[in-house]
């Protein structure tokens, strides 16, 4: 079937719904590099009208991609639900937008969608969303999600704090995460990626964020961001696994780049639950996601690569996850060229992950040969704040010395904290007040000096000694 | 916030760990006016090493003495396209002017890739050494070929249309913040286009604070020497040394 949309004596002819898509995209230069993009302002806004008046319906039981066995395909197909889809089954997809704009949608009925929706739905309405609305719809949603602390309530905003080191040097790691926590970030994790992928230093960096965590009774959650394989046999071998991380993909053939498929990750997910780890909640999944992995892996089947993204988030929302971030400006100029385009596809994706019930956090990001820089990654976390964001990454002074691109800092998380004045987890905001590294208004304060003498603390300094 | 804080006396030794921008202070929810400017300043440097254009002349008179110099470009117009078309920068352009040699030897390809700051502070030094060393892998050098927007596999096609045996290509790395002069050295057996990754055998972090050109290029030399032994790059080469005795 094909999509027509008239404009002034010129018929523009969409033959799919892959192509109608990719089309309706806001331009970026991974659609163009992957030939799929407008070509031009003119035909891309013919396309978002042609967008506009097509049935949400159209989408049921649609495979865009088209890919014969695709398991994402599958999970997507099997996964919907017509109950669920019935509030706004009869809406074209502009209509499904005032639906949602509109204050009678409130959380409970966007939230009560989220087996209606499909991810092509969501990326269809999110093409056509000026970035106010990308803000002012995912605003409205709640998604809380629990292991130690509590994720996703209204009025917070959790942080991971990321210390990652070259060589993985145990010492190094320690005294980032130390940094971070007197900064008062690791809320949503203290997640390490390691810059090896053994299963012997796997068990090394969780057993030392846990024995940081547990020296210092933070009520937190810790992550080493190893393939999934190898959290599976630290597992095994009896190490303090909290979070089990993975990266995906939108189709089959993408996750086969990360060396994953869905077996895999139940299998995983149910290793993770069996340890009983977590203590106010069992969501015990941590997924990275990303626009132009699909793309990159030549997995995209002619799909936009904001499309594809989303169908990675079908993936994730199996497997009830603690946390899914995507690494939104990490993959480079020849997929988001610059802030502008990072910035669209950040809240893009935010807002795509939210509508699909994942609690969805972002790493606002760039690497040194995208057009960005600092200011483009200030206005895209406070805008991310305005959108209800669930959690961001933050790193010491934006530079990750370890992944080499420039992530938000620690102290972007105080910003948020004493000028947007969003909280942290309530678990972790206590736990601040307790030791004493914030005041009753939440201010953050000098390190205490009781924790100065904390036996974790002390040990790390005898051994800089 | 003046003078030294608990913070900042806790985290000051713990400095040493890590390269990491840990314990810089605070002024409410921002850094210090020093640790600011000194960040962008990084930054700086290393947008200016992506967006600045090689040298291909003075570069030519430096390596004049080691063998035949070349030219050649990629099929990207300028360094926007290059950023976002990275097909392109991995096909020849028209105007190669390559130079002729006997086949079977090796072609050098210096190539600008994400960082013409690496090429202009490393790659001579990697050579001045390099070619020297050729003479204990059999490997007669071909040419060295100066690439402009070029990507890592351009190398393996300008290699392929000298006859070579082999290639070795030395191209600006993606500059990090903390250093923006790293060079990358990619280097294939029975070059072509098309060659998978894989078939590659790659070294990086070549500068004066990382691999030091010397050592770089003593290690080269060392895989050039073990691909002509086995015939092939990359992981296969690896394959087949594991089933060889020591040499």
């Amino acid at each position: 079937m094909s999509y027509v949309t008239t404009l002034e004596q010129t018929r523009f002819v969409f033959p799919d719904l892959r192509t109608l898509l990719a089309k309706a995209t806001p331009l970026r230069s991974g659609d163009v590099l992957a030939g799929v993009a407008a070509d031009g302002p003119v035909e891309r806004l013919a396309a978002q009208m042609a967008l506009a008046d097509l049935p949400l319906a159209a989408f049921v039981g649609a495979d865009v991609p088209g890919v014969e066995g695709d398991e994402v395909s599958e999970l997507i197909a099997a996964r919907h639900d017509p109950a669920a889809f019935a509030p706004v089954a009869s809406l074209t997809v502009g209509e499904f937008r005032e639906w949602l704009l509109a204050p009678e949608a409130d959380a409970a009925a966007i939230g009560a969608l989220k087996w209606g929706l499909t991810p092509e739905m969501v990326a269809a309405v999110s093409k056509i969303c000026r970035m106010q609305d990308l803000v002012s719809i995912a605003a409205k949603v709640r998604v809380l999600s629990a292991f130690r602390s509590t994720i996703g309530l209204p009025g917070r905003l959790a942080t991971r704090n990321q210390p990652n080191h070259p060589t993985d040097d145990t010492r190094g790691i320690a005294a980032s995460a130390l940094d971070g926590l007197l900064m008062g970030t690791g809320d949503a994790v203290i997640g390490v990626n390691p810059a090896t992928d053994s299963v012997e230093d796997y068990i090394r960096i969780v057993t030392l964020l846990d024995d940081l965590r547990l020296a210092l009774e933070i009520p937190t959650q810790s992550c080493c961001l190893g393939h999934v394989t190898t959290a599976m046999a630290a597992m095994d071998k009896g190490a303090p696994v909290d979070l089990v991380f993975q990266s995906v993909a939108g189709s089959q053939k993408a996750n086969d780049e990360f060396g994953v498929t869905l077996a895999m990750l139940a299998e995983a997910q149910e290793a993770a639950l069996a340890l009983g780890r977590g203590t106010v909640g069992t969501n015990a999944m941590y997924f990275e996601t990303g626009q132009g992995s699909a793309l990159s892996a030549e997995a995209h089947y002619g799909v936009d690569q904001q499309t594809m993204e989303a169908r990675a988030y079908a993936v994730a929302r199996e497997f009830d996850p603690l946390l899914v971030n995507t690494v939104v400006g990490f993959i480079g100029p020849e997929y988001l060229f610059n802030g502008k385009q990072i910035l669209r596809a950040g809240l893009e994706d935010h807002f795509c992950g939210k509508l699909l019930g994942l609690p969805m956090g972002v790493d606002v990001c760039y690497t040194n040969h995208v057009e960005a820089d600092q200011d483009d990654m200030d206005t895209l976390m406070i805008t991310l704040c305005a959108a209800g964001v669930n959690f961001v990454i933050t790193v010491p002074g934006s530079d990750d010395v370890m992944l080499n691109y420039q992530s938000l800092s620690f102290h972007d998380a105080v910003f948020a904290r004493e000028t947007l004045g969003l909280k942290p987890a309530p678990e972790f905001e206590d736990w601040l007040k307790r030791i004493g590294l914030t005041d009753a208004e939440g201010r953050l304060q000098d390190a205490p000096p009781a924790l100065a003498g904390n036996a974790a603390v002390t040990g790390l300094l005898e051994l800089s000694a | 916030m003046s003078g030294k804080s608990r913070t900042e006396a806790l985290m000051a030794p713990l400095k040493a760990m890590t390269e990491a921008r840990i314990g810089m202070g605070r002024s409410g929810g921002g850094l210090p006016t020093r640790a600011s400017l000194a960040f962008a300043l990084d930054h700086a440097r290393a947008k200016e090493a992506v967006w600045s254009e090689m040298d291909r002349t003075k570069l030519a008179e430096t390596l004049a003495d080691l063998g035949p110099i070349g030219f050649a470009s990629s099929r990207v117009s300028g360094r926007e396209e290059y950023l976002t078309r990275p097909d392109l920068g991995r096909l020849l352009g028209d105007e190669a002017d390559l130079p002729g040699a006997e086949p079977g030897g090796l072609a050098i390809v210096v190539a600008d890739g994400l960082s013409a700051t690496a090429v202009e502070l490393n790659a001579a030094a990697v050579l001045r050494a390099l070619v020297p060393a050729l003479g204990d892998t059999g490997l007669p050098l071909a040419g060295i070929v100066l690439a402009r927007q070029a990507r890592v596999a351009l190398g393996d096609e300008i290699a392929q249309r000298m006859g070579a045996a082999a290639a070795v290509t030395l191209i600006g790395e993606r500059p990090g913040l903390s250093a923006s002069d790293s060079l990358g050295a990619y280097i294939s057996w029975a070059p072509r286009p098309g060659m998978p990754n894989a078939d590659r055998t790659c070294i990086s972090n070549i500068r004066s604070g990382g691999l030091v050109p010397d050592l770089a290029a003593a290690q080269i030399a060392r895989l050039l020497k073990d691909m002509k032994r086995v015939g092939a790059s990359g992981l296969e080469m690896k394959a087949r040394l594991a089933t060889l005795p020591a040499p």
